[in-house]
């Protein structure tokens, strides 16, 4: 096998310190890499897309803060390393935030779940087939400046919202719309210290570098995600449209949370899984909701506005008819919940 | 019994439970690739990256520096390894490409194969060879410019008999009701568990190789060929197939390849290829295109049938399934005209897989037999009814038994088909519509060439053995039972070995022969013990069976026993003297050749049944599957799904039920779920994994009820059984199909049927 030095951290100081210094970013020659939970990693280490000369494991600090998951009347606070089943299952997550559980439990299987961590989840790498299989020469986001084969190739799964003319791979995951439709924070520890951004601003559209997946600083290293209490948390979920009835990405999600009041929505939270390039917010979609009484029409209007944007190649133009269905039955099933 | 093990019934074996079980689930059965080898070495294999064109030039600079590597082998010292042509068996003929190198036939091609000391550093080197590719534009499938099309019956004279009777033109132009309609069906890959393993080991010149194997005396033979040895120096071995489909029947090229390396490097070589590689150094289910009229009077009568194939094969070869001969024969069609055509293109060579000709062909008829009940207005059940047939519609000649409308009764019944509303788009639970469909399930009834060899000790114990091969079927059980019960004595006091060429030789494990070839084989053993024991015991001077009529005579508890008058076996083995019986007997279907059993042996099975013999022998099954569409979204479930299904005799009401039920969520499958996607451009497959390559969860899978239909057919074969191997997943996606139809008033006509179809 390709030779790379494993480390062991037993604390985040010591995981970023270790960090080898140099070019970081995820393309294929990627001088370090943290393993957490290593149901992505791994896999795409030994199909040689990912090839770190430094591995730093930094499962040890489960028994740290990162490894926990506290809430209280101020915050819902979840450590990096707080495993997905663990978080799917916390009946306080399931009563207090449907959406998050609800993300999380209808992704990956049971095994996966009870693997994969929180933090190396919302930077799962796509399952773009080019991406994954490096006998294709044509691949931006792995060979900066070489092509994209999706444009032309088999193009079923990939983007319709935030591509470019460099990239169409799918963002993958679900809990990151979650927790962007929550204006979820994200606590970062790096070499120079520790700092917060908002979720919504951690991924990176493709543009014209699809190797830079996120605005993580090289090194720098999730710790927690912070949720603020909001009237909407309760009014949530998350609607999931794919091929088979479990274990498989989505062809279309929708995270939606909602304040409804007297059917008059005060306030309407909307993220889109599945056909975009990142974890995609649908601000316009919102903004038609908010102050409005709730109507089908309503909806509607919100879903055509939601995929106003969407630019679509030979095998995914279906995605922006089932997008739109997929945000209007979830803002339907969401307004007619008891919360 | 539980309903994985149903009580028998009339002409049904008991359920007994499988030989290997718990040794497959206790992790002790030594797969083909557990078996433990002295020092190996391993592979890996490379494949190539373009589908069409030649390789310029491998750069083995850096995969040779790679510590721990002992050789890299490319078409450029491979040399000695012989092309070798070889007949398939069933429909048409194959061959797999297997040079190397230069030129490039398809993506995934073995080009070079790196041996070293341990898996790791094999797969480094792998990834570290440089490879100068010469690309030419590749023509991935139908519609792509520079495909070839051939009509089968051009091909050779050897070539399927292409069903015609009558005037289909006039009689469809006489149809009171037409459908015109045409059909799609995608490539699909096996994907077995087990991956495609081959572990050499060389003892002097003699070879002995691991590899999970349909046909362990084909396997033995060819290797020989491909190395130019004789057969008596190789030993092929796979005591346990984890899944095969058909994908383990042939020769592929790695297996030479593996035993050159080893025969060249003088130390035992192993390769496990990777999920990826399966997808091309394998075969596949071909894609089809199908063009179908069919007429009916107003009351329903059929009146002419016509149906045109389209097939994916390779460049070099011409392999085809032509799945009309047993589409020809469905029904009372009145007229009928079929055609078949290969279409070439830049793809590996396709092959067997579960039930290869009807697969497609079936889908594509009974979703027209679905259309046109619709059109005349009449339940698909009754439609069917209208044109069952007792004869061939082709040649006349009579089926041996057909229990097609027993098994659409017990099946609508237990559905409860009757409460259908047959409007399209009627039935409704909330945001889901409701659909129910049905279509038949057939497959023809194979025969084929087999020995045995069956050992009774005098304290009943016995040993049977053929290399016969248990693809996770029960082969192991079924085979056991047969000598269980013809010898009298209890299914635990037999052993079955299978699965070595030291063996005597059986069929390929294809085309649904295996329980009826190696059960026949073992029967005429049995007799032969018996005929021995029932003289000694009849003709002996004294005794409580002396001068009893020896056809009076049987065995049951470990007894020789007649009307009221028995013995122990002990006694009548000292009769005889001896402490062991032991028999050979050779099976060969009716109107084989004369050298049947010693082509056997070279590898060269002989199969008959389906339409080839006096009578028509097919096994027929019902199959009713419930669909819920969501009306928004349009996501497609399957709730419930009935099967009744007529086998013959059925050995093992366990194993048939499994096999029965496995394969119609193998059909929802073909329906909803699988298909091997290629790129449009590269003509290369994209989803191969099994991530991508969509096959059902459990969460896509709930009620699923068979039920075995009782049939005697003493014509088939001695043993009286229609193989279910493959029964069960005919049919399954045209009755899917039909159900969505019913749910939307979609008719759908390309698999799989995937949500934007219905958006």
């Amino acid at each position: 096998m390709r030779p790379f030095i494993y480390t062991r951290a037993n604390s985040p100081s010591f995981a970023v310190q270790t960090f080898p210094s140099g070019s970081a970013g995820p393309d294929v020659e990627s001088p370090g890499q943290y393993l957490a939970g290593g149901t992505n990693l791994i896999d795409l280490m030994k199909i040689d897309v990912l090839r770190p000369q430094h591995v730093i494991d930094i499962n040890a600090l489960a028994s740290s803060p990162l490894g926990i998951i506290s809430t209280n009347a101020q915050e819902l606070r979840l450590g990096a390393l707080v495993h997905m089943a663990d978080a799917a299952d916390h009946p306080e997550i399931n009563r207090a935030v449907p959406v998050i559980a609800q993300s999380l439990r209808l992704a990956a299987s049971q095994q996966l779940r009870n693997m994969a961590s929180l933090g190396g989840n919302v930077l799962q790498r796509t399952r773009c087939p080019y991406y994954r299989d490096v006998s294709y020469s044509q691949c931006n986001k792995r060979r900066p400046g070489s092509g994209c084969a999706a444009l032309d190739g088999f193009n079923r799964m990939h983007a319709v919202l935030g591509t470019s003319d460099q990239c169409i791979a799918t963002y993958p995951g679900d809990f990151a719309q979650a927790l962007i439709a929550l204006d979820a924070q994200v606590e970062l520890q790096g070499a120079n210290g520790t700092r917060a951004i908002s979720v919504g601003a951690l991924h990176r559209r493709p543009g014209d570098r699809p190797d830079l997946e996120t605005t993580l600083a090289p090194g720098e290293m999730i710790t927690a995600f912070v949720i603020k209490p909001a009237p909407w948390m309760r009014r949530s979920l998350y609607l999931k449209i794919r091929d088979r009835g479990s274990y498989e990405f989505a062809l279309a999600s929708a995270a939606v949370a909602m304040d409804l009041e007297d059917g008059r929505v005060r306030e309407a939270r909307i993220a889109l899984g599945g056909v975009a390039t990142v974890p995609w917010r649908a601000q316009a979609a919102e903004a038609l909701l908010r102050d409005q009484l709730f109507s089908e029409a309503n909806a509607q209007a919100a879903a055509d506005a939601a995929f106003a944007g969407a630019r679509t190649r030979e095998h995914n133009a279906f995605k922006v008819e089932l997008g739109k269905r997929t945000l209007k039955r979830a803002l339907t099933e969401v307004a007619a919940m008891e919360a | 019994m539980s309903a994985a093990a149903p009580q028998p019934l009339a002409n049904m074996g008991a359920p007994e439970p499988r030989m290997d079980g718990r040794a497959k689930v206790t992790g002790e059965a030594r797969y083909p690739s557990d078996m433990p080898v002295s020092n190996p070495a391993f592979a890996f294999l490379v494949t190539s990256a373009i589908a069409k064109g030649r390789i310029n030039a491998i750069d083995q600079m850096r995969a040779r520096a790679v510590p721990g590597v002992l050789d890299i082998f490319t078409h450029e010292n491979t040399g000695d390894l012989k092309e070798i042509k070889f007949a398939s068996g069933g429909a048409g003929a194959s061959t797999s490409i297997q040079q190397l190198g230069p030129e490039v036939f398809h993506d995934g091609q073995i080009i070079a194969m790196v041996v070293a000391d341990t898996f790791e550093a094999a797969r480094e080197a792998a990834y570290a060879l440089k490879v100068d590719y010469a690309e030419a534009p590749a023509a991935p499938s139908f519609d792509s410019p520079g495909v070839e099309t051939e009509d089968v019956t051009q091909l050779h004279d050897s070539a399927k008999d292409i069903p015609s009777v009558g005037d289909v033109e006039a009689a469809l132009a006489g149809a009171d009701v037409v459908v015109d309609a045409q059909y799609g069906t995608p490539t699909q890959h096996h994907n077995p568990i087990e991956l495609f393993t081959t572990t050499c080991v060389w003892n002097g010149d003699r070879l002995t190789v691991h590899e999970p194997s349909q046909f362990m005396y084909g396997l033995k033979n060819n290797v020989a060929r491909k190395l130019d040895v004789g057969p008596e120096q190789v030993r092929t071995i796979s005591h346990f197939v984890g899944g095969a489909f058909g994908s383990k029947a042939q020769l592929t090229p790695r297996t030479g390849l593996v035993a050159f390396a080893a025969r060249k490097l003088h130390r035992p070589v192993k390769l496990v290829a990777t999920r990826d590689q399966g997808f091309t150094i394998a075969t596949y289910r071909a894609e089809t295109r199908h063009r179908i009229r069919l007429g009916a009077r107003r009351d329903g009568k059929l009146v002419g049938y016509e149906h045109e194939g389209f097939e994916i094969t390779s460049r070099p070869d011409k392999y085809f399934v032509a799945g009309v001969e047993d589409a020809a024969r469905l029904y009372a069609y009145g007229a009928v005209k079929t055609k078949v055509n290969i279409v070439h293109a830049d793809r590996n060579t396709p092959g067997f897989m579960r039930s290869p000709p009807v697969v497609p062909y079936i889908y594509a008829i009974e979703t027209a037999m679905d259309e046109l009940a619709a059109k005349l207005g009449m339940d698909p059940v009754e439609f069917r009814r209208v044109n069952d047939t007792t004869t061939d519609p082709i040649s006349g000649k009579p089926y041996s038994s057909r229990s097609l409308m027993q098994c659409y009764d017990q099946a609508a019944a237990a559905f409860r088909w009757m409460a259908r509303d047959p409007h399209p788009g009627s039935m409704r639970d909330g945001d889901w519509l409701i659909g129910w469909g049905c279509a038949t399930a057939v497959y023809p009834t194979h025969f084929g060439s087999a020995t045995a060899r069956v050992r009774l000790l005098a304290n009943g114990d016995v040993r049977v053995q053929t290399a016969a091969h248990d693809l996770g079927t029960g082969a192991y059980t079924v085979i056991g039972q047969m000598a269980a019960e013809r010898l009298g004595v209890p299914f635990s006091a037999v052993k079955t070995e299978l699965g070595d060429s030291e063996l005597p030789p059986a069929s390929v494990a294809g085309g649904s022969n295996t329980t009826a070839s190696c059960c026949s084989a073992v029967m005429k053993a049995c007799h032969a013990i018996r005929a021995k024991l029932f003289h000694a015991a009849a003709t002996a001077n004294e005794g409580p069976l002396a001068g009893q009529q020896i056809s009076g005579l049987t065995l049951r508890d470990g007894k020789v026993a007649a009307e009221g008058a028995e013995e122990p076996l002990a006694e009548t083995f000292k009769r005889l003297g001896v402490g062991a019986i032991e028999e050979y007997a050779e099976s060969a279907p009716p109107g084989a050749p004369a050298d049947a059993i010693a082509s056997l042996y070279a590898g060269k099975p002989t199969l008959s049944g389906g339409a080839h013999g006096k009578k028509l022998m097919y096994a027929f099954g019902a199959e009713f599957v419930e669909v819920r569409v969501h009306k928004d979204t349009c996501e497609i479930r399957v709730p419930r799904a009935v099967g009744a299904f007529a086998g013959g005799r059925i050995m093992n009401t366990r194993t048939a039920h499994s096999q029965l039920m496995g394969g119609m969520i193998w059909g929802i499958s073909s329906a909803l779920h699988e298909a091997t996607e290629i790129d449009p451009v590269r003509a290369r497959y994209v989803n191969d994994n099994l991530a991508d390559y969509l096959v059902p969860v459990n969460a896509d899978v709930q009620a699923v009820d068979v039920i075995l239909v009782p049939e005697v057919d003493p014509d088939v074969n001695p043993a009286g059984v229609k193989g279910l191997g493959e029964l069960g997943n005919v049919g399954t996606a045209a009755a899917v199909s039909n159900a969505v139809y019913h749910a939307t008033g979609r008719r759908i006509r390309q698999l799989p049927i995937r949500l934007e179809k219905l958006l």
